[in-house]
């Protein structure tokens, strides 16, 4: 606080400054207590989203305009390398797809048997991230589609390397995301290898999930591989989220606390894919859905794409990066 | 006529430092963001202390606070404590040398980054990196520069009505 001098008059002066002041200031707290407890912010960013999302698309600009100038100067043997190595992947990819889906075949007969219930088909849409750079300390990106393009609250969203997060804000036509490393995010997970099922948190830091209490009699070590159990429904089950990387006692000593480094690849510049709702029964896949401007793609979790999906996916092979989903029960 | 130059150009400046708030920079770099926005307002609050208030920087704050989906108010908070203090040293601050005007910015931003650190501990207890706390630094090197070319602006514009 700041006091100038003692004097009557200059009090009287300051008087009249810090009025204003203090108006301000409990204007301020006000509005910030109500955003932390009621969401205010949510719900004034979809309002104002006409105002918003031009500013974002303003501030995104510089770096699509560094991208298009580096697009135009890459030299022809850099795109024939890229190119060739793409290929190479896409090879390697398919083949692993190849096993992956004779497996699930297997998989699914097994289930069969035992009357157990089906995975269902699951539908992805391909986004791309908006480059802006939000609040560095919440873990949080903008997505370049909105309510006209069929986004909800609670989709999860995903890349090639896993889970990366949820929608939390949709407007017209652009939404944000909450990723899994933002401290106010928790998902649902199970140890792929042994079952065991926890819950990981965020912690605000970009490469870092931390899962607090877990029994010292729990099967989890370092190195083991978290996916997503499914439990709560929000997230698709059997994707991976991250890798545990180090275990210590906490402050009780009677639980551990596990560290874990996101199995998502978050770059900028990519695409994400965006999970509708999973389709309980697999057969009448939903090939049109045309309010949805960007092709929507159907991954069955058999491993298998539909002829009439791949024609419908255009340009896109993404079903090919899209792993399917492994069994969710061992 | 040069009134209306100088307020369009406060304006321009003041939503440029919002928009800078979120252009990207490259990851890592994003925490010691120089706090353009603030510099600006400091400049304001120095040079029309008439149009530029407690209000503005209340508003320009919220703005940003909109735009780069913080928690709605943290920034009005701040900056209005800002536009306070400029507004209350003025006098002084006005007649320094622009070295000393430098550093009386840099402990400016550092108030600025010691409340909003303290409103994070409070919120979602999680601490700043070291790397946020070279934002005054770069807040305090890029002030002179700031404030000449505003200057120099303001000049043109003020010859050519």
């Amino acid at each position: 606080m700041v006091y100038a001098s003692s004097s009557a008059k200059r009090f009287s002066d300051s008087a009249s400054e810090t009025l204003p002041l203090l108006a301000y200031l409990i204007f301020a707290v006000a509005l910030m207590l109500t955003d932390h407890r009621m969401n205010l912010g949510i719900q004034a960013r979809a309002q104002l989203s006409v105002l918003i999302e031009p500013v974002w698309w303003l501030a995104s600009l510089p770096s699509r305009m560094w991208s298009g100038v580096d697009d135009e100067l890459a030299t022809r043997q850099a795109l024939q390398d890229r190119n060739e190595r793409l290929a190479r992947e896409l090879q390697i990819v398919n083949a692993r797809m190849q096993r992956m889906s004779a497996i699930t075949d297997e998989n699914q007969r097994l289930r069969d048997l035992l009357n157990a219930t089906r995975n269902g088909n699951m539908q992805v849409q391909m986004v791309s991230i908006l480059d802006v750079d939000l609040n560095p300390y919440q873990q949080r990106i903008v997505l370049n589609a909105g309510a006209y393009q069929g986004v909800k609250v609670g989709q999860a969203i995903m890349d090639a390397g896993g889970i990366l997060g949820q929608v939390i804000e949709v407007s017209n036509n652009k939404s944000t995301a909450l990723l899994v490393t933002d401290a106010d995010h928790a998902i649902p997970v199970q140890v792929a290898r042994s079952g065991f099922r926890s819950i990981a948190f965020g912690t605000g830091e970009p490469n870092r999930l931390v899962i607090s209490d877990i029994p010292q009699s729990a099967d989890i070590r370092k190195g083991d591989l978290l996916v997503t159990s499914g439990m709560g429904g929000r997230f698709p089950a059997g994707f991976p989220v991250a890798v545990i990387e180090s275990l210590n006692a906490d402050e009780t000593g009677l639980f551990m606390v596990g560290r874990a480094k996101p199995a998502a690849r978050l770059d900028r510049g990519l695409e994400v894919l965006l999970v509708n709702e999973i389709i309980p029964n697999p057969a009448p896949a939903p090939v049109s859905a045309p309010e949805i401007k960007a092709a929507p793609v159907v991954i069955d979790t058999a491993g298998k794409t539909d002829a009439a999906q791949k024609t419908g996916a255009g340009e896109k092979p993404a079903t090919d990066n899209a792993t399917p989903a492994k069994s969710d029960k061992p | 006529m040069i009134r209306q130059s100088s307020s369009v150009m406060r304006t321009v400046t003041l939503l440029a430092g919002v928009l800078f708030q979120i252009i990207p920079l490259p990851s890592g770099l994003d925490l010691a963001r120089p706090y353009l926005l603030a510099l600006f307002l400091c400049y304001w609050c120095l040079e029309t202390p008439e149009k530029t208030g407690l209000g503005t920087a209340f508003i320009y704050g919220l703005l940003s606070d909109l735009f780069s989906s913080g928690l709605l108010g943290e920034q009005a908070l701040r900056l209005v404590i800002m536009a306070f203090l400029v507004s209350r040293f003025r006098a002084r601050l006005r007649f320094f040398p622009l070295w000393q005007q430098a550093l009386a910015i840099f402990a400016l931003l550092l108030n600025d980054r010691l409340i909003m650190s303290l409103l994070h501990w409070l919120v979602n207890d999680s601490a700043l990196s070291w790397v946020a706390w070279l934002s005054p630094v770069l807040g305090m090197l890029l002030w002179p520069w700031l404030f000449v070319a505003i200057d120099m602006l303001r000049l043109r514009a003020r010859e050519r009505s």
